[in-house]
């Protein structure tokens, strides 16, 4: 088992008791929304967004639209 | 803009303005790129700047007459470069010169008359555009009165060589050809689409053309056309023997040459030639600094340069330029260029309609402080450009959200209930001066605010009131107008209900705000105000070893020149000696607050205070909170004249780590406990209790704090996650840590807080931010 997926598996829903499972969520910024996997809750859709995205990967598309 | 606007600002801009030399050179040889190849030591290289003008190098850096040399910079930082020696060094060391091309035939003939050097520049130059060019010439042999030099200048088989270049480029040479008189002229007149008369000391009476005052030939300044259409003339035969001039009968030659093609070309023969011919130019280059250096002599005058002369004459180049401003501003020279290039990336991007706005970060990187204006020999005004592009694109809809967003949100913080505050001094009914010690100080030292609030009422008479809020400053530096002219608004009218009473400000950036935006508001600043009331008493004023202090002016304080003596007299009235730094008063530099580079550009910020801080390894004083707190949190022993004038326990400015400034949410903490403070203590108010989520109780994990300040996270936005995630019960758990992660979104910027609870507090692990916005899809 991958250390990702071991790390995955360690997050649950506080709220509906049960492990996140990865799927596929819309993120959406000024007007364009993309697609992406993130872990969520299979019941109330709670997303789990990890640093290392929202500081990496969603930041630079940040920049990228707002200069759009 | 408008691109009228943009032409004139761009105008302004002198650096892409030709050397002096360049601009002397009637051909306009590329005389600084070429001594910059000749310094390298790439003589082909610079060969090949030198030909791109110059026909006949070989012969030319042995005759010139060189106008550049008396124009030279280094003229007055030891003697004018050799340029003329060091093109003959070009013509013999650069190696073969580079093959001429050859335009396609146009099936146009030209007569050239005479095979000096305008004829032969006019024969070459035509020749090369295609035309079909005969030249007569009456003597036996081509180079006209370059055979009055003596050999030993002009070698013979230069002579030769180069002026034969122009037979080889195709041009049909006609010697012991004399054309003598009106006849003649007519004559070619009718075989050919147009004459050149290059005829040099040629009797100008010989044809039936028109005359000057002085009995020279008569031609038009600009096209050299005569006053037989078809006709042209150029180089000696229109001046007096004694004032020939080889560069200049080059010149001519090219400059009719021009002529005569627009002329078969049937275009205007006048149009957009400015700058033909020698000119001065506006490029400013400052010798400041520059150790004067004598002409690198020749082993051999006779000889010439050898190459490694060459090499270090060429090094004596300044290489004129302008840069004024960028050699001040790290932000103009952070990106790259100047501003003649930042103008134009600036209209394109507020023109662009589809695509990336490529300079917005240029845009909102600059802090507004206006040294360029002062240094460039111009005038020329970025901060102006940049504030107005900011509001452009705030019209626009085009300026990104996040550029601005904490500073603005900081500044509502400011203007509401937490911190505004406008009260007459306990007892008064009325105010004759009001305090408004700005926003920064407060939060950055709420202390000393209260003490000069003190020390005011204690001196004045008449009622000193206490205004707290923000000036409005980050708004106007963010374009958004709409809040700017809001808090302006907001503040009139408390100003105006407390009688509109004579404000004392602590702040420069609020000086300039109200002196600029409000010029009916009479204003002091607090400074002046000391200087005239003298020092609270107790404070030290005298010191063991007169300590040094360097001072530095808030650049909002740039044109206020009384502002800068009074705060020297304190610092010397406080015991220490001043040290001026080389930037300062007027030509002050910004600590990287202004304009809020700080937020839209924080790498760019800290170069900033690095720069500015290493101008001096003296101990800083100044008299703006933000640059106390920027240049003592990179490390520099920084005072703000308030805590040298409310020394807080034991501080002294010479013992001691100087105090850090806060971080952003102590910064909003202070000002809202500023706010509690006096009004218990002094108007004996009771202050409305924490509610709803400011009650939750944080702590933080090591380093963490440090971290989300970095991140521009505030306690209470932690505060609003943690209230909203206990509320819901929308939080995740990591089986692992124990620890619990959740999300929020207050307003625009989604806050992720990791966090776990001991008792009635929780612990903040960590936290991060995103502007995106995650779509959820809830399927309960």
């Amino acid at each position: 088992m991958s250390e990702k997926v071991k790390a995955e598996q360690a997050w649950e829903c506080a709220r509906c008791g049960i492990p996140l499972e990865p799927g596929e969520v819309s993120i959406a910024y000024l007007g364009s929304a993309f697609p992406v996997s993130l872990l969520r809750c299979p019941q109330c859709g709670a997303v789990f967004v990890p640093e290392d995205l929202a500081l990496g990967k969603m930041a630079e598309v940040e920049k990228l639209l707002e200069d759009k | 803009m408008e691109q009228r606007e943009l032409r004139d600002l761009e105008n302004q801009c002198i650096q892409e303005h030709a050397p002096p030399c360049t601009a002397a050179c009637p051909i306009h040889v590329d005389v600084r790129g070429m001594l910059a190849q000749i310094a390298q030591g790439d003589f082909p290289a610079a060969l090949a700047i030198l030909t791109k003008k110059l026909p006949f190098p070989g012969i030319i850096g042995r005759v010139c007459d060189h106008p550049c040399q008396a124009v030279c910079n280094r003229k007055d930082v030891g003697e004018s470069l050799s340029i003329a020696a060091l093109e003959r060094a070009c013509a013999e060391f650069g190696g073969p010169p580079a093959k001429v091309r050859v335009l396609r035939a146009r099936g146009k003939r030209v007569a050239v008359v005479g095979g000096g050097l305008s004829g032969l520049t006019a024969a070459f130059d035509l020749t090369r555009k295609g035309y079909e060019v005969a030249l007569f010439e009456a003597a036996d042999r081509l180079g006209g009165s370059l055979w009055d030099f003596p050999e030993s200048r002009l070698p013979r088989d230069i002579l030769v060589a180069e002026t034969g270049v122009v037979e080889t480029l195709g041009a049909a040479i006609h010697l012991n050809t004399l054309v003598d008189g009106a006849e003649a002229l007519e004559a070619l007149v009718d075989a050919f689409d147009v004459v050149y008369l290059g005829v040099g000391a040629c009797a100008p009476t010989l044809f039936d053309l028109d005359l000057d005052a002085e009995g020279h030939l008569q031609v038009d300044p600009v096209t050299f056309a005569t006053s037989q259409t078809g006709v042209f003339a150029g180089g000696g035969v229109l001046r007096d023997a004694n004032a020939r001039s080889p560069i200049h009968a080059i010149s001519e030659g090219r400059r009719a040459a021009i002529s005569v093609d627009r002329y078969l070309q049937k275009v205007s023969l006048a149009a957009s030639r400015d700058h033909e011919g020698p000119y001065t130019t506006r490029l400013y280059t400052s010798m400041g600094g520059i150790p004067p250096l004598p002409v690198v002599p020749m082993a051999d005058p006779g000889l010439g340069y050898r190459q490694d002369e060459a090499v270090a004459e060429a090094r004596r180049c300044l290489q004129c330029e302008c840069m004024e401003c960028v050699k001040v501003c790290e932000y103009l020279a952070h990106f790259g260029g100047y501003p003649k290039k930042y103008l134009r990336q600036i209209y394109n991007n507020l023109a662009i309609v589809k695509g990336t706005r490529q300079a917005n970060t240029l845009i909102n990187s600059c802090s507004l402080c206006g040294l360029c204006a002062e240094v460039c020999p111009e005038g020329l005004n970025m901060a102006d450009v940049c504030r107005e592009a900011r509001q452009v694109m705030v019209q626009q809809g085009h300026m990104p959200p996040s550029a601005h967003d904490f500073a603005l949100r900081d500044m509502l913080f400011s203007n509401g209930d937490k911190f505004t505050l406008a009260r007459h001094q306990p007892g008064m009914a009325t105010s004759e001066v009001l305090f408004f010690p700005g926003c920064q100080l407060c939060a950055s030292a709420p202390e000393q605010v209260r003490q000069t609030y003190a020390y005011l009422c204690e001196k004045l008479s008449g009622g000193v009131g206490l205004m707290l809020r923000c000036c409005g400053a980050p708004a106007e530096w963010a374009g958004r107008m709409d809040l700017f002219e809001e808090a302006l608004a907001d503040f009139k009218k408390t100003y105006q209900e407390m009688g509109s009473p004579k404000l004392i400000l602590a702040c420069s950036s609020c000086y300039r705000t109200f002196k600029t935006y409000l010029p009916e508001v009479p204003l002091l600043s607090l400074w002046e105000l000391f200087d005239t009331l003298g020092l609270p008493d107790g404070v030290p004023t005298v010191r063991q070893d007169a300590p040094v202090l360097a001072v530095h002016d808030p650049c909002t304080t740039r044109h206020e020149p009384q502002i800068h003596e009074s705060v020297r007299n304190l610092v010397r009235r406080l015991g220490y000696m001043i040290e001026e730094l080389p930037l300062n008063r007027e030509q002050t530099e910004c600590c990287s607050y202004g304009g809020l580079m700080w937020l839209a550009n924080p790498d760019l910020a800290r170069d900033v205070v690095r720069r500015r801080i290493e101008a001096s390894s003296t101990d800083y004083v100044t008299y703006c909170a933000m640059c106390r707190d920027f240049f003592a949190g990179q490390g520099k022993r920084t005072f703000h004249l308030l805590d040298l004038i409310f020394p807080s326990s034991g501080e002294d400015a010479r013992s001691g780590d100087v105090r850090r400034g806060p971080g952003y949410s102590q910064r909003h903490e202070n000002r809202a406990r500023l706010k509690r403070h006096v009004l218990q203590e002094l108007w004996g108010e009771s202050v409305a209790e924490k509610v709803g989520y400011e009650k939750i109780k944080l702590v933080f994990a090591d380093a963490v704090q440090a971290r989300l300040d970095r991140r521009l996270i505030l306690v209470e936005d932690i505060q609003q996650v943690i209230a909203f995630a206990e509320s819901t019960g929308k939080k995740l758990l990591n089986r692992e840590s124990g620890h619990f992660v959740a999300y929020h979104k207050p307003t625009s910027v989604t806050y992720w807080v990791e966090y776990s609870s001991d008792g009635d507090t929780f612990v903040v692990h960590n936290a991060y931010s995103h502007r995106m916005e995650i779509v959820e899809e809830g399927t309960a």
